[in-house]
This record gives structure tokens, C-alpha cells and sequence, in this order.
């Protein structure tokens, strides 16, 4: 190993003050601007709907509740699969690590695929952001705020599995110990937080 | 780092309950419109709060990094009461 990745390869250490390492702290002032940007678009989405009463159907008439309640029960799995690969590298189990991340990608993934199968029943049914082309129950609001919402979250999900790849395949090449699991760390801070954005998106858009 | 690891197959469990509350409240209780909004989002609330506060470790965390993540939630609640309140002013 040469120097710089022996350096590299170290715990990193908790800075003064905050007592938190510094890749961590990154990630939370990172999510924290994440709660703004998710904060904006469920404000938008308050004003439109009150505004327009008219424009949103009963849950359930237009949206598939069922299907997306299986849906989040998979991504509330995907939490625990982070989880448990971080408790893993924790201890130095480096099979369970790459068990874990794989399963957490397989999860999320499959979140993704329900997430477009979902989108196109939809718009068979006429239910679409473009305006002019609405033609399901509710009006054009209902669609392009739906998207708007669903689809940023989606994003994330994808970005997030994405992230998740470079992670096992770090993983596979033996770059996280028992002393260095930051990346794994502040891997499952970001999937636990798009999990958590889920909560609240499933019961303000599916469900009230 | 050196705290005793929660039970996430529990708190999964919790999540799991949790989600088929919400849903069942939603579609089979057949509350007032207003008494729905107010127990569904208590129930996300609650279950968001499992998620941070276990797999996302802020029970274990030092008392600042928890100070700078709850900071911004009484501005959160302002935010929702002026958003709701809006027709009133």
C-alpha cells in the first residue's frame, strides 16, 4: 500500500467542537438542505391543492394506494438491509457487508421499476403532468404536482442505488475495515433520509 | 460510536405497523376529513422519527450534531401554520 493510501485508509476522526467526523457532518448539511428542497415542494403542493379543492380526486380513485403501499413497505426494507451492512463493516464482517449493500440495491431497484410500471398504468389512464392531455379524474394540478413530487423522490431513489453501486463495488475491493466505514456510513445517512422523505410523501400524496 | 445497538428488525416491525395503520385510517375509518389529516400526519411524523432516530443513529449521536438537525423544525412548523392558515389572514 503506498503512503497517501495508507493515510487514506485510516479511521477519520471526530473534529473538535461538534465531536462528529467531518465526511459525516457533510452529509447532514447536506440533508438538511434536502429538507428544504423536499419542504418547498410540499408547500407548493398545500397552496394548489386548497386553492383548487376541485382539481384532486378522492385517494385511491385515481392512484393505485395498494401497489404503492408495497412499494414503501420494500423501501422501508431497504432501510433495514442498510442498516445491517453498516452494522456489519462495523465489526470487520466483510461478506456480510457485501450481502447486505446488495440486497439494499436489488430493494431499491425493484422501488424504482414498481415506481415506473406505476407511472405508465397511470398514463394509459389518461393521469399525465402535460395539461392539455389530462383526462383522468381531478384535473390537470392533480398530475403535474403528482409528478413533480413522485418523480424528484424517484430520482433520488436512482441516484441513491446508483451511489450504492460505487459502494459495493468499494466494497468488493476490500476498501472499507473495521477502522474505515465512513462511506458506508454516510452512504446509509442519505438512503435512510430518502426513505424517510417516502413516509411523508406516501401520506400527504396517497393518502390524504 | 461505543453504544449499545438498537433491535432494527424491531423498528422495522414498528415502520411495518405503522404503514398499515395509515392506510387502513385512510380507507376504512371513516373519520372526519380534518381528524384524518391531523392522525395521518402524526402517524408519518412518528415513523419518520424511528427512521432518524435509529437507522439514521441521532439517538446516539453528540447532543450538537442533534441541536443542528432539530434547529430548523419549529421553522418548519411556523411554515406549515402560516401555509395553513393562509385564507384566515
Amino acid at each position: 500500500m503506498s503512503e497517501a493510501a495508507a493515510i487514506h485508509a485510516q479511521a477519520p476522526r471526530p473534529m473538535e467542537g461538534i465531536r462528529v467526523y467531518n465526511v459525516k457532518l457533510g452529509m447532514w448539511v447536506f440533508l438538511l438542505s434536502e429538507v428544504m428542497f423536499f419542504s418547498g415542494l410540499i408547500g407548493a403542493y398545500i397552496i394548489l391543492r386548497f386553492a383548487n379543492p376541485e382539481q384532486w380526486a378522492a385517494p385511491g380513485e385515481v392512484l393505485n394506494v395498494p401497489l404503492t403501499a408495497f412499494n414503501t413497505f420494500m423501501l422501508i426494507c431497504s432501510s433495514v438491509t442498510m442498516v445491517k451492512a453498516f452494522a456489519a463493516i462495523e465489526h470487520g464482517d466483510q461478506a456480510g457487508l457485501k450481502k447486505w449493500l446488495l440486497a439494499t440495491i436489488v430493494l431499491g431497484a425493484a422501488f424504482v421499476g414498481i415506481q415506473i410500471f406505476e407511472y405508465i398504468k397511470l398514463a394509459e389512464h389518461g393521469f399525465v403532468p402535460v395539461a392539455s392531455q389530462y383526462a383522468a379524474g381531478g384535473g390537470p394540478l392533480y398530475g403535474s404536482t403528482f409528478y413533480t413530487m413522485t418523480g424528484f423522490h424517484g430520482a433520488h431513489v436512482s441516484i441513491g442505488v446508483l451511489c450504492l453501486i460505487f459502494t459495493l463495488v468499494k466494497a468488493l475491493r476490500g476498501h472499507y475495515t473495521e477502522e474505515y466505514f465512513s462511506g458506508v456510513e454516510i452512504m446509509g445517512l442519505y438512503w435512510h433520509f430518502v426513505d424517510l422523505v417516502w413516509i411523508i410523501l406516501f401520506t400527504i400524496v396517497y393518502l390524504i | 460510536m461505543a453504544h449499545k445497538k438498537p433491535n432494527y428488525y424491531l423498528v422495522w416491525l414498528y415502520l411495518l405497523i405503522l404503514t398499515i395503520a395509515e392506510v387502513a385510517v385512510a380507507f376504512v375509518s371513516g373519520l372526519p376529513f380534518q381528524v384524518l389529516v391531523f392522525i395521518l400526519l402524526g402517524l408519518a411524523l412518528w415513523k419518520a422519527a424511528l427512521v432518524a432516530m435509529y437507522y439514521m443513529h441521532l439517538r446516539f449521536e453528540p447532543p450538537r450534531l442533534v441541536l443542528l438537525v432539530l434547529a430548523p423544525i419549529p421553522l418548519a412548523i411556523l411554515f406549515a401554520i402560516v401555509v395553513v392558515t393562509m385564507e384566515v389572514f
